[in-house]
């Protein structure tokens, strides 16, 4: 049953860094946590009809210690931004953030004094997903869209770079 | 005419402005000066008994002068009927009244809303500090009508 029938008795090559984005993406965690009337459509994506744990993401996480992505589902008020954006900052790393509906992406219909104007004017925000508020299937496309991005998360490559390059310049 | 139009014609004739009903429902206008004095004469008369506060609110009918207005919505439990009582505040610049927090404690967040959202400053407040804005929240009242709808 499941990856050694396909793979057999044999050897496999791969990087590690494919191995551990693959990972990443297949175990992606999120927040519990919702602020307005996309929070019900989040919840409906993680009931049984659309089923988020198909992408092994059933864990929605009370402690954001133990959660990797945050989804700012609903209108964010300029009173509520501390609260967000110690939950985020109490994630551990490596982290993701999707700003799902209108409220959460750009301020949404509240054009107003108390309700911040985006969610990424806080945080590092990776998919937006548009909709007031999105159906379940709009956000699984977010988060299907994710997952492609941290499949190619070159992470590691990434630090070796910037190491070769230090070494150059010291030189 | 409800009793207590009768209560506060009798008793301060001098103090109401205007008088007028719209589809059951009564407004006085009054001065604001004897504001807690009207206040306490409706909560404890027994043909009034209005023993329910159950909104302060303030308008801004800027650019008209005076361009302050406060307004409280009393409920009587007991003749299961309403009225409302309109304060038009003199200076425009600093509007200000005295606060009825002695007659109903329920006023307190009624007024610190007020104060918080249009600025009228409510006198003999026991603590009137910003109340739904945060707190880092720069010295003006979104509410006003000078203010854009983003804020400032």
């Amino acid at each position: 049953m499941g990856l050694e029938e396909h793979l057999g008795n044999n050897v496999l090559t791969t990087t590690l860094e494919k191995l551990v984005d693959w990972g990443r993406k297949n175990s992606l965690w999120p927040c519990t946590f919702g602020l307005a009337c996309c929070a019900i459509e989040m919840i409906v994506t993680a009931a049984n009809r659309f089923d988020i744990a198909r992408f092994g993401m059933e864990a929605f996480r009370a402690s954001p210690r133990q959660a990797d992505l945050m989804i700012v589902a609903g209108t964010v008020t300029k009173k509520m931004v501390p609260a967000v954006v110690r939950i985020y900052e109490q994630m551990t790393e490596p982290k993701w953030v999707i700003a799902m509906g209108a409220c959460a992406s750009s301020g949404g219909i509240f054009d107003s004094y108390a309700v911040v104007q985006g969610i990424d004017l806080y945080l590092p925000v990776d998919v937006y997903v548009p909709g007031c508020p999105p159906r379940p299937e709009g956000l699984l496309y977010g988060i299907l869209k994710l997952h492609e991005q941290i499949l190619k998360d070159p992470f590691l490559t990434k630090q070796y770079r910037e190491r070769v390059q230090a070494r150059q310049e010291a030189a | 005419m409800s009793a207590a139009v009768e209560k506060v014609q009798a008793q301060f004739p001098d103090e109401i402005v205007e008088i007028y009903e719209f589809r059951g429902d009564t407004t006085i206008i009054i001065k604001p000066e004897k504001i807690v004095e009207i206040c306490t004469l409706l909560r404890d008369d027994r043909e009034t008994s209005f023993r329910y506060l159950s909104s302060v609110a303030a308008v801004d009918y800027l650019p008209a002068s005076p361009r302050f207005a406060v307004v409280y919505h009393l409920y009587s439990h007991r003749y299961k009927n309403r009225v409302a009582l309109k304060a038009f505040l003199e200076d425009d610049a600093y509007p200000s009244i005295h606060s009825v927090v002695p007659v109903w404690s329920a006023a307190n967040w009624h007024e610190r809303e007020c104060y918080d959202l249009m600025g009228i400053q409510f006198r003999g407040h026991p603590d009137l500090r910003r109340i739904l804005t945060p707190a880092e929240c720069e010295a003006y009242f979104p509410l006003r009508k000078e203010i854009p709808v983003r804020g400032l």
